[in-house]
């Protein structure tokens, strides 16, 4: 890197915190509250240091009810503030579906343009971490069927710093939703600068000719392993990690269809009405003539996520994907 | 006041009787006879608006609509004691409090036709669009107090819901984040005595609804929502307390829904013409008016002549109303989002070449 762009290691926590602390820093509208997440920085320490540094009235405790947090949220973006809220576990923020749905998502609409919601709901999610019930899951499609917000998940260090500053300028409400199980497995020479990547745009980790994975989240790791196992066995993956699910980069993935000819989806959500049945929708839609396989979804059951000691019968391995690529490009 | 009137103490707040007499000197709020007058006028209107609205609604000419009758004290006070930088957050039988903000009765008119536009309110400054999910917007109030505070503003939030709505999870966040932050929020429950055909006796086994602002930790009183007198004495008290950075109050306005829950509904099902005949002799506008007679401020052919002046300025707005431009395509789109995803833009492009080959086919 050059231009004197101060570089520092940094894991998913740590960008977080790092694009919190910008955005405070910064615009004095911007607030930050959620369960636990002032005086202790919240369960995972995300929002660490970031109360001493702005303030008990930017950055702080909340009572413990998910409805008052986005509807109070509501209330603030209306009013002009830019509240950033933190969900404690995905699992824990369906009392504030009528929230979400009800008003975040339609308060533009319904005002004619009068009022915007420009909140950030973030929530960790996704399974793999010996939780107990609720916290393991991966609902992200419920809310890429609400009209009206969008819904993002980062998948490294880098990419979460980008796209929370994006989120947090953005004038519409954003889920963002954190993959917990690489909350701090995985870490990279991340820019101290600020710096911004757009909501709504898939990037190609790796170029390949054979067959297109789309993946996103804790998914990634597993993808890439999967896609040395292919390399080894002499196909060529085109890696895409999709970054938002609302909306989709269907011109990236239609794009990579039309080269691969095969396109192949990971998430560990339930499998029905899901992400992955979209992408295979679209794809069928924007490159049906250069189809060589169906589309396939590689997913969660349509079952409740086990408890720990049977969370292994649900998740994804590296080695469940490379035997879906072989049978697709084998196909 | 809130001393005085201990919600626990099961108090009514009442300032004139049903006969329209002063009963409460003590509390009687410094109006001018031009505003007593006034206040009556603004609430002759909101009936006669709403009586003209179940007509028009009969005739088809507009679709369901919740009326405000028997209710008009609550938001004609509401409306007078609101500041032009106070907030309004309705739920959605709150006429004379929209109107008193700037809302123009067409607008509601297109509302209930239909019209997004309805919700535009765009000469009323800080004001929500109506809300249906119930009490969902309670909290929306103490967000909106949190950014007053947050920038030391002098502003305070009218916030409306309905004594259902007082069962559901929203109102409870509301109060008791409002009460933890200290903003300044009057929380006012129209307790009208029924949630569409639910009785009141069913929401809760509290005694009364204020007393839930003594778990909170906040003010709360028990007022006559009939007496337009108390009503205002009470939200002026509430919006200076609250203003002082005392925290949210909560006010039980105590009235009766003397039309239906909507055009929809058949209140016969579930109440009694005797019931309805108790609550007659304590309609608002009969007790205020009868005062007004006493004090010689007001006549029926004085009423009479307003009436037929109203009922045209009604219909005046209505028919502006009905001829409203139709609603396009981008009606629809293009409020979603700051800026149009492109898959949402391809949606519309694929709706519009649709229209073009029905137009086509003609």
């Amino acid at each position: 890197m050059d231009g004197g762009e101060k570089m520092k290691i940094m894991n998913m926590v740590n960008a977080i915190n790092d694009a919190l602390d910008i955005k405070l820093k910064e615009d004095r509208n911007t607030i930050v509250y959620g369960q636990d997440v002032g005086v202790e920085g919240g369960v995972f320490r995300v929002t660490e240091g970031l109360q001493k540094k702005y303030g008990n009235d930017r950055v702080f405790d909340s009572p413990l009810a998910e409805s008052g947090i986005v509807g109070t949220a509501v209330g603030m973006a209306v009013a002009g503030l830019r509240p950033v809220v933190e969900i404690q576990f995905s699992g824990f923020v369906y009392p504030a579906f009528n929230q979400i749905i009800s008003h975040a998502a339609r308060m533009r609409n319904r005002s004619r343009g009068r009022y915007q919601t420009p909140i950030v709901i973030r929530m960790p999610y996704g399974g793999g971490i010996n939780a107990l019930e609720h916290h393991s899951e991966s609902m992200e499609a419920l809310f890429g069927h609400m009209p009206g917000v969008k819904v993002v998940i980062p998948s490294t260090p880098h990419d979460a710093k980008g796209m929370l500053i994006t989120a947090v300028e953005s004038n519409d409400t954003i889920i963002f939703m954190e993959p917990k199980r690489i909350y701090r497995a995985v870490k990279q020479e991340v820019s101290e600068d600020k710096y911004s990547i757009p909501l709504g745009k898939a990037n190609i980790i790796s170029q390949g000719t054979d067959v297109t994975l789309v993946a996103y989240g804790a998914m990634i790791r597993e993808a890439q392993t999967a896609m040395i196992l292919a390399k080894e066995a002499g196909i060529s993956v085109e890696l895409i990690d999709l970054r938002s699910i609302y909306p989709v980069d269907r011109d990236t993935i239609a794009n990579s269809v039309q080269k691969t000819g095969r396109i192949i989806t990971v998430t560990e959500s339930p499998k029905s009405f899901g992400v992955a049945s979209e992408i295979a929708q679209l794809v069928l839609e924007d490159a049906f003539l250069y189809l060589e396989a169906p589309p396939k979804r590689i997913t969660g059951f349509d079952t409740i996520v086990p408890l720990p000691k049977g969370e292994h019968h649900y998740m994804i391995s590296p080695e469940k994907i490379f035997y879906d690529i072989e049978k697709t490009v084998k196909f | 006041m809130f001393k005085e009137y201990n919600p626990i103490q099961d108090k009514l707040f009442r300032i004139i009787d049903d006969d329209g007499m002063i009963i409460n000197k003590e509390w009687m709020p410094e109006l001018s006879n031009e505003q007593i007058v006034n206040a009556y006028k603004e609430m002759l209107f909101a009936r006669t608006a709403d009586l003209q609205i179940v007509s028009y609604q009969r005739q088809g000419r507009i679709y369901t609509y919740p009326p405000n009758y028997g209710q008009e004290a609550i938001s004609g006070a509401a409306g007078a004691v609101m500041r032009e930088d106070d907030w309004l957050v309705p739920a959605f039988r709150e006429m004379g409090a929209y109107l008193a903000k700037g809302a123009t009765l067409k607008e509601l008119f297109l509302y209930f036709m239909g019209y997004e536009d309805g919700s535009l309110f765009k000469d009323a400054k800080n004001i929500l669009p109506l809300s249906v999910p119930i009490a969902s917007q309670l909290v929306h109030a103490t967000g909106i107090g949190y950014e007053i505070k947050y920038n030391n503003k002098d502003q305070v939030v009218f916030a409306f819901v309905g004594d259902g709505g007082t069962s559901e999870g929203d109102f409870h966040e509301a109060l008791n984040f409002a009460g933890t932050w200290k903003v300044p929020v009057i929380f006012i429950v129209q307790n009208n005595q029924y949630g569409i055909s639910t009785p009141f006796s069913i929401q809760t086994a509290s005694e009364n609804i204020a007393i839930k602002s003594v778990a909170y930790g906040i003010e709360g009183i028990m007022v006559d929502g009939n007496d337009y007198f108390a009503m205002y004495a009470a939200l002026k008290n509430a919006a200076k307390r609250t203003g002082e950075g005392n925290g949210p109050v909560l006010v039980e306005a105590v009235t009766y829904r003397k039309g239906a829950h909507t055009t929809s509904d058949d209140p016969t099902k579930y109440r009694t013409k005797k019931e309805e005949e108790e609550w007659d002799k304590k309609d608002p506008l009969k007790r205020l008016k009868a005062y007004l007679i006493d004090k010689k401020l007001w006549s029926e052919k004085e009423e009479e002549r307003v009436i037929i002046q109203y009922k045209k300025e009604i219909d005046r707005q209505f028919e502006d109303a009905e001829n409203y431009p139709e609603s396009s395509l981008d009606d629809v789109f293009q409020f979603m989002y700051d800026e149009m995803p492109e898959d949402l833009q391809k949606q519309k492009v694929e709706q519009e070449k649709f229209l073009t080959w029905m137009e086509e086919r003609k």
